[in-house]
Parts: structure tokens; C-alpha cells; sequence
């Protein structure tokens, strides 16, 4: 699932910047869903909703980076805490069960089974290759690497770089509430650390998948190859026969590696 | 008399305590001209012509298009009003292709605002082709920073040649070249005069200067201080008159 995050991260950090903050924001966008399901909505309506609570908390980060010039590291994280904070307290930690959901066609849209092929893959790959398309093909996608590569060459030749940057924290907004929902769906469950943890994974499949930390180049495919192989390591890790209370340590190295890798390559890249 | 081309009236401009321009005016002639603005390090050339390509809004003062006043404006504006620049810092994106660095802001796009890739590449290819770029060591599609400085400052000249302008600014084009390639670059704006483009050749090098343009504006501390043309001067004076004016300066702060 994380493979939808991993794509839409190559953005913002394409464009110079970064996002910490993604996490809670898959944490917003789910408490959105459950919230019009508690009031006895139409679950479309509750994606709908999440997508726009997603989007509307990527356009605040954009803003708060792109207006105020704050620094996306810094203030991404701090509005991590906060929307997190947020949550808690809105939900008084408590979850909110989504079973009645199960098996419904609404439920088989987002994580069911096409002959034993599962939906969500489906979903992953889809986002992947729009994003592919987005990155590579569109205005947009060519504008991210102009604005990442060089800002005030960007603003010399007429980019709008605080809109492209404010659109590529708003499309890592979208791509939280999708995972948002299908998280919330396969446990069955809102509850409100939701989203915790995928911060190191995600951004471990990033820069393991080829994107360096300079902004201007970026791989949509790479990301979501590094997202397979950063999955992999839970499960490698155990068949290698080490305790899986290692698995944190080796995203931490992987990603340490990754960017060292980046580093050496850098001279090929821009001088 | 006819209209002027640009007209920039008392235009001031300062970065917080610093007052970069004071009551500038500057124009450019309806026909084609080469002006050339001359003046020290931190004269306010780059900030003037900032303000006509639309990068800087000025403080006060007025900017007049083809005899008209205009408000709000941008870098976009100036682009449709057929003013390109090549800036001092060639203004590129290293790590993305020639192509890419040419039509960039501008990108020839079709549905969807989807880039039309290949019409890019051959449109970069034929341009550079054109302004004598014959190398096959790269192509339309290669990264910028694998060229050299003077083959960077032709893709920066190869975009403002592109759109067509009616006035092409050239923010210190010689600096950081071969002489061979900045008679290049010379070469290049007496054949856009002939063509019907006005320059603002800004230099350090008044010898560069003298070469090419017609007109001759001496800036000095945010203010235009000598204004002559070819008729009236010879290259030696004005390295005299800007002597002059440094002097000046140095009793005027001592």
C-alpha cells in the first residue's frame, strides 16, 4: 500500500522539499472516513471526503512552505505532531469499527479480490502509473524538476514555483487518503495511530528506489521498486534467520546507504 | 514623434534599506537598437532589467509598452509583450535536457496539458542547428550540465531566439567565455538587430559594449548618470567618463 506514498513522495522531493508529515495526514484522511460513516453517510461520500481532507492538509503544507518559507523538514514535522495531536484529542484515542463494510462491493472496490489478485494491488499500480504519466509526460511532472533543479532559474523563465510545489504536497495529501481507506478497511477498524510508521518506510523506498535528496531528478518506478524492496526486509529479515526486532535498524541502514550511494553519484548529475 | 518600443519612468526599487534603483528612465526606440547599460558592480543593471522582464515589481514609478501604461507586471506579461532575457546565471536547469531548458514555463503541451515531447526534442534540435550549434557530442535530449559555459550561454540564447523577441535583454553574455565565443555571442546580436530585435547589452566589458551597441547608458548607484550614443563618443571615452565617475564615488565616500 505504501507503494501509493512512495510515488507521490518522488514529487516533493523532486521539487527540493519533503514531507514528513504524510503519516498523519493517512491518520486525518481515515478519522474524515470514519466520521461520515458514524453519521450514517454513504461511504463514497466518506472517500470523498477523506480525499479532500487529504488534499486540503497537503495545500496547508504547501503554503506554510511555500508562502511563509518555512522549511519544508522542520514544519512538515511539526505539522505532523500537531494533526496526530489533533486526532487524539478529537478521538479521545478511541477507534471506530468499520466491519459492517465487509464484503460489501464498496469494500471489494478498494481491497477485494479479482481472482485471487488482490484489489489493492491494482490500486498501487494504477497510482503508480499515473504518476508515471504525471511525472514524465505532463506540464506538471516537467515543471517538479524545473522548480527542484533550480528555483530561481524556475522563477526567471515564468514557473509559478510556489503553485507547483503547493500541487505536489497536495497530491502526497490525495495519495495519504487512499491509503487512508484501505488501511482503515483491511483492519476493519479506524484507529487513531493509523499511518504511524510508514514515515522511515516510505521515504527508505524513495531514496533506495534512485531519487536523491537534491531535488530536480526523480523515478516514479524506482520508488515503487524500492517500496518492494523495503517490504521485502520485514520478511527477509526473518528468513535470514535475524530477530525481527532488527527490522527498524535495517530501514535506518538501507536508507543511510541509499543516500551515500546518491552522494558518489552526484557529480555525474550536476556539475 | 513615434512610439517608443519600452519606456520606464521614475522607477525606483530597493531591497530593504537599500535602495538599488532611484527615479531611473529608460527607453528602448520603436526600431531595432542596441542599447548598451554600463555601470560598477552594484550599479542596479541587473535590478533595472529584473524589472522589465517582470522578475521584480518596482517600488514606484511607470512602465510603458508600445506607448501604453501597464499594470501587475510579470514575467509573463513581458514574454507576451515579446521581451525575453538571458540572464547573468543563463537562468538553466542543469540536470534537465537542452529541450527541456527551452521550452521551459513555456512547455508545447496537448490534451491534458500532456507535453508534447517529441515536437520539443526536434524543435530544440533544428534551433540549435541553427544558431551554429553542429556538435554530435550532444543532442536535443542531453543534460545541460555536461556542456561547457559557452555552450550553456547558446542554449540560453537558443530560447530567447526562439520565441521571437521584439527586445532580447542580455545580462553580462560574454562573462565566463572564450574569445571566440563571445564574438560569437556579438555576432549573434548585430544578426538579431538585422533581423529586427532591439538589445539591452549589459556589460562590464566596455570594449565588448562599444562593439555592438549604439546606445550607451551609464548607471551608477541606482541612478543613470551618463547617457551618450556612437556619434558622440568613442570606446576610450567612456572608459575616461567611467573612471571618472568611479572617482568620483571614491571622494564622495572617503
Amino acid at each position: 500500500m505504501f507503494i501509493i506514498l512512495a510515488a507521490a513522495m518522488v514529487f516533493v522531493v523532486a521539487s527540493g522539499e519533503i514531507d514528513l508529515s504524510f503519516g498523519s495526514i493517512v491518520g486525518l484522511a481515515g478519522w474524515a472516513f470514519a466520521l461520515t460513516l458514524e453519521a450514517g453517510l454513504s461511504p463514497c461520500l466518506g472517500v470523498l471526503f477523506a480525499v479532500i481532507v487529504g488534499a486540503l492538509a497537503g495545500f496547508i503544507n504547501g503554503v506554510i512552505v511555500t508562502r511563509l518559507g518555512l522549511s519544508s523538514l522542520v514544519s512538515t514535522l511539526g505539522m505532523g505532531f500537531l494533526i496526530r495531536g489533533l486526532i487524539n484529542v478529537g478521538t479521545q484515542g478511541e477507534g471506530t469499527p468499520v466491519t459492517f463494510l465487509r464484503d460489501t462491493p464498496f469494500y471489494n472496490t478498494f481491497i477485494g479480490n479479482i481472482r485471487g489478485f488482490p484489489v489493492h494491488m491494482l490500486w498501487a499500480l494504477g497510482f503508480v502509473a499515473l504518476s508515471v504519466l504525471l511525472f514524465n509526460y505532463h506540464k506538471f511532472g516537467t515543471r517538479i524538476s524545473c522548480v527542484g533543479d533550480n528555483l530561481e532559474s524556475s522563477r526567471e523563465m515564468g514557473i509559478n514555483v510556489a503553485t507547483i510545489k503547493t500541487l505536489a504536497f497536495v497530491y502526497v495529501g490525495i495519495a495519504s487518503a487512499i491509503v487512508a481507506i484501505q488501511f482503515t478497511l483491511t483492519n476493519q477498524i479506524f484507529y487513531p495511530t493509523i499511518g504511524e510508521g510508514l514515515l522511515m518506510i516510505v521515504l527508505a523506498a524513495v531514496f533506495v528506489g534512485g531519487t536523491p535528496g537534491w531535488g530536480g531528478i526523480g523515478t516514479i518506478m524506482g520508488a515503487a521498486l524500492g517500496a518492494c524492496i523495503v517490504g521485502v526486509i520485514t520478511s527477509g529479515i526473518v528468513a535470514a534467520g535475524i530477530s525481527h526486532l532488527f527490522t527498524d535498524f535495517f530501514y535506518g541502514l538501507i536508507m543511510i546507504l541509499a543516500l551515500m550511494g546518491h552522494k558518489l553519484n552526484e557529480p555525474r548529475y550536476r556539475y | 514623434m513615434e512610439t517608443r518600443f519600452l519606456e520606464l519612468k521614475n522607477i525606483s526599487k530597493s531591497f530593504g534599506r537599500v535602495s538599488a534603483l532611484d527615479q531611473v528612465n529608460f527607453f528602448i526606440k520603436g526600431e531595432s537598437e542596441i542599447v548598451a547599460l554600463i555601470g560598477d558592480n552594484g550599479a542596479g543593471k541587473s535590478t533595472l532589467i529584473k524589472i522589465i522582464s517582470g522578475v521584480y515589481t518596482p517600488d514606484s514609478g511607470e512602465i510603458h509598452i508600445r506607448g501604453e501604461k501597464v499594470d501587475r507586471w510579470s514575467v509573463t506579461q513581458a514574454r507576451a509583450a515579446g521581451i525575453e532575457t538571458v540572464y547573468q546565471d543563463r537562468a538553466l536547469v542543469l540536470q534537465q535536457t537542452i529541450a527541456r531548458n527551452i521550452f521551459m514555463g513555456r512547455e508545447r503541451t496537448g490534451v491534458l496539458g500532456f507535453v508534447k515531447g517529441r515536437l520539443q526534442l526536434a524543435e530544440a534540435d533544428r534551433l540549435m542547428r541553427t544558431i551554429g550549434f553542429t556538435s554530435r557530442v550532444f543532442a536535443a535530449d542531453s543534460v545541460v550540465a555536461k556542456l561547457s559555459g559557452g555552450e550553456r550561454q547558446g542554449v540560453a540564447i537558443a530560447r530567447a531566439l526562439y520565441f521571437q523577441a521584439d527586445l532580447m535583454i542580455l545580462d553580462e553574455p560574454t562573462t565566463a567565455l572564450s574569445l571566440t565565443e563571445s564574438e560569437k555571442v556579438c555576432d549573434f546580436i548585430r544578426r538579431a538587430k538585422e533581423g529586427g530585435t532591439s538589445c539591452i547589452f549589459i556589460s562590464h566589458n566596455i570594449y565588448h559594449a562599444y562593439d555592438v551597441a549604439e546606445r550607451f547608458v551609464v548607471l551608477d548607484r541606482g541612478k543613470v548618470v551618463l547617457e551618450t550614443d556612437r556619434q558622440h563618443t568613442t570606446a576610450e571615452q567612456l572608459v575616461k567618463d567611467m573612471q571618472e565617475i568611479a572617482r568620483c564615488n571614491q571622494e564622495g565616500s572617503a
